[in-house]
């Protein structure tokens, strides 16, 4: 079983802030991480492995420096790793990422399955990995906490919702996003890690993924960020105190008082 | 500080200091109190490769030697000596098949080590046989193809849980210390037993046991190297497995340490935080200088054993000397730097200070480290024929 893990080299959002003068995000002297996320995404394609044998291979869009997130995540015991690193890839929207790494995974093929975390921490969008199956044309789930391969050729997902679980049943290859119940990523093992330094990692750009400048980066993108601001303190808020019986009543003739419908 | 580690020796401290902070330091007040061996602990140390970083390559470790393995103790020594000590302990009961052992012996019992898959132990420690290692009662007796053990080891880190053993038993008592043998037992050996686990003032995630002897049947090949040389493999397990309790000291300290100055620096009295105070700030500086110190020595002393030298004993026993005797400083201080708060058991403090007070007293009690320390400059300084005067 050939598994793909797509992971991000995202800002540690523990030292991030925005400047209030500009609305945009300080990226100054912010250390880079893996997006939390996408470390189940790694331990999803380990245990798979571990269980039903085959190859993890990782991979991420980003600039050369990302190609130390791909090293951490080998420290772990992932195989193989591919860097897509193109100044043409730059300023990317969800649908120009997801079609960069779709040809990436296509490349590489045979592919069973593509794992990725349910979002990055910085863009929050979730919009990649069922990007990455459209572009495929491959079934996918998401927020899967528990897969399961069924007679080889078909993947059993236990998906986490707001109630509970579903469990659904897809035919491969296809995507999947998990979440953090997956089960805690692994320690990296010295030996792993070791490999990782010296493991030489394929960069691929536009040309070696046969895609042109208009469809990839900035160019290949059909939303752009106009404006990133904090949202503005809420105001006029008023506190309700006293016995619950007081604050329901309170409450009750502050929202007659407002002409809520319904009153 | 920089002490210019290779690469890989970087390697084994980041990984172990990962560990050590993920899955040990949340989990060590927990321990401490439920006394609970920690074995998810010693699977992920298995899974990560720590158990092999001093054994040879053939046999599945990393080639690395005592200061590979005195790194990975110390990083995990600073979130918790209960756990480290459990780590340390597999390598003091793999080190004498290492020394001393056959190639056979090697093959067959130090590659599982390496691996983690099985913990080892060590046991020379009795009742009436502790600092004097003649008074060991244990009697392993030649019949035919086996020996036969019988007598009660007390006090061994990792019994009951590890599945190899290295035991020092007489196999001729009128020879004194000259009498004793090493033997490898295996957990699962007819007449191989355990006593009840032992209730401790710190260290209690560790597991101390007696191993109990009774008619104990073993195959003659598990006798390491000849009969009577017990006490020798005894002595040269501990001059390299030494250096790993001061690494064990070392981590103590910088946990204690680290700890003490974050609160140094948080906590306000008279309007300021305490570290302004010269009280505090003395106090402070004087555990960083001995930590440091302590750290400075045990690399030295590793090395110097890694680079192959005979003369050994005294570097190995100063190197546990001073440290452990660090680190009951140390830990004390810490508690006195959060005073109130450092008494209680909800702050990390007063753990290490209990635990620390067993660094003084196992493999080998500082009296004795003084003892060989002061044997070996007699000895040294008998050789030399000039005068310094």
């Amino acid at each position: 079983m050939h598994i793909v893990v797509c992971i991000k080299q995202v800002p540690d959002a523990k030292n991030v802030r925005i400047d209030p003068e500009t609305n945009t995000l300080v990226r100054q002297g912010v250390d880079s991480i893996v997006n939390p996320h996408d470390w189940y995404a790694v331990e999803a394609a380990l245990l798979l492995r571990d269980e039903y044998g085959g190859k993890v291979t990782v991979m991420t869009m980003g600039p050369p420096q990302a190609e130390e997130a791909l090293r951490e995540t080998l420290a772990l015991g992932v195989d193989e790793a591919v860097l897509l690193s193109d100044r043409a890839f730059a300023g990317a929207d969800t649908w120009a990422t997801s079609l960069t790494l779709a040809r990436a995974i296509a490349k590489l093929e045979p592919v069973d399955l593509v794992i990725c975390g349910k979002q990055a921490i910085d863009g929050d969008t979730a919009q990649v990995g069922p990007g990455l199956a459209a572009h495929l044309d491959q079934p996918y789930t998401t927020y899967g906490r528990k897969l399961e391969l069924v007679d080889g050729s078909q993947l059993r997902v236990e998906r986490l919702t707001d109630f509970g679980y579903e469990v659904v049943q897809m035919e491969l290859p296809a995507v999947v996003t998990v979440v953090r119940e997956i089960g805690d990523p692994r320690m990296p093992g010295l030996k792993h890690k070791m490999r990782a330094k010296k493991l030489e990692i394929p960069t691929w750009g536009a040309a070696d993924l046969d895609l042109n400048a208009k469809e990839v980066g900035l160019q290949g993108s059909f939303t752009q960020v106009v404006k990133v601001f904090s949202p503005p303190p809420r105001s006029d808020r008023e506190m309700i105190n006293g016995e619950v019986e007081e604050q329901a009543e309170k409450l009750i003739q502050l929202l007659k008082e407002a002409k809520v419908s319904g009153l | 500080m920089e002490y210019f580690l290779t690469e890989e020796q970087q390697m084994i401290q980041e990984i172990a200091a990962k560990i050590a902070t993920e899955k040990v330091r949340p989990v060590r007040a927990e321990l401490d109190e439920s006394e609970e061996f920690p074995w998810e602990i010693m699977e992920i140390l298995a899974q990560s490769d720590l158990f092999g970083v001093y054994l040879p390559e053939e046999y599945g470790g990393l080639g690395g030697g005592v200061l590979e393995n005195c790194l990975a103790i110390e990083e995990m020594g600073r979130a918790c000596i209960a756990v480290a000590t459990t780590f340390a302990a597999s390598g003091l009961g793999a080190y004498p098949i290492l020394l001393f052992g056959s190639e056979e012996q090697k093959q067959k019992y130090l590659p599982p080590i390496a691996s983690g898959k099985k913990l080892a132990a060590f046991g020379v420690t009795e009742a009436s046989a502790g600092s004097d290692a003649g008074g060991i009662q244990t009697t392993a007796k030649r019949d035919g193809d086996h020996y036969v053990l019988n007598g009660t080891k007390q006090w061994i880190t990792n019994a009951g849980e590890a599945e190899i053993y290295t035991v020092v038993a007489m196999t001729d008592r009128t020879k004194g210390a000259r009498g004793a043998s090493a033997f490898i037992v295996e957990r699962g050996d007819s007449g191989f037993s355990f006593g009840k686990k032992e209730k401790k003032m710190g260290l209690r995630a560790s597991a101390t046991r007696e191993l109990l002897f009774n008619d104990c049947r073993i195959p003659a090949d598990r006798l390491i190297s000849r009969e009577g040389t017990g006490f020798i493999v005894t002595m040269k397990t501990f001059d390299v497995s030494r250096p790993g309790i001061g690494a064990l000291a070392v981590g103590l300290c910088q946990g204690a340490l680290d700890i003490s100055v974050e609160y140094a620096r948080k906590r306000v009295q008279f309007g300021k935080p305490i570290i302004t105070f010269q009280a505090v700030q003395h106090m402070l500086a004087d555990m960083a200088t001995e930590t440091e110190a302590s750290r400075a020595l045990v690399y030295a002393a590793a090395r110097y054993i890694d680079s192959g030298a005979k003369d050994i004993s005294k570097i190995s026993a100063i190197s546990k000397l001073y440290p452990t005797d660090v680190a009951m400083r140390v830990t004390t201080n810490a508690v006195q730097v959060l005073g109130g708060y450092g008494y209680m058991r909800d702050y990390p403090v007063e753990k290490m200070m209990r635990d620390a007070k067993i660094l003084q007293i196992y493999e080998g009690t500082n009296q004795i480290q003084r003892n060989i320390i002061g044997q070996e400059l007699n000895k040294e300084y008998g050789r030399i024929k000039e005068t310094f005067f």
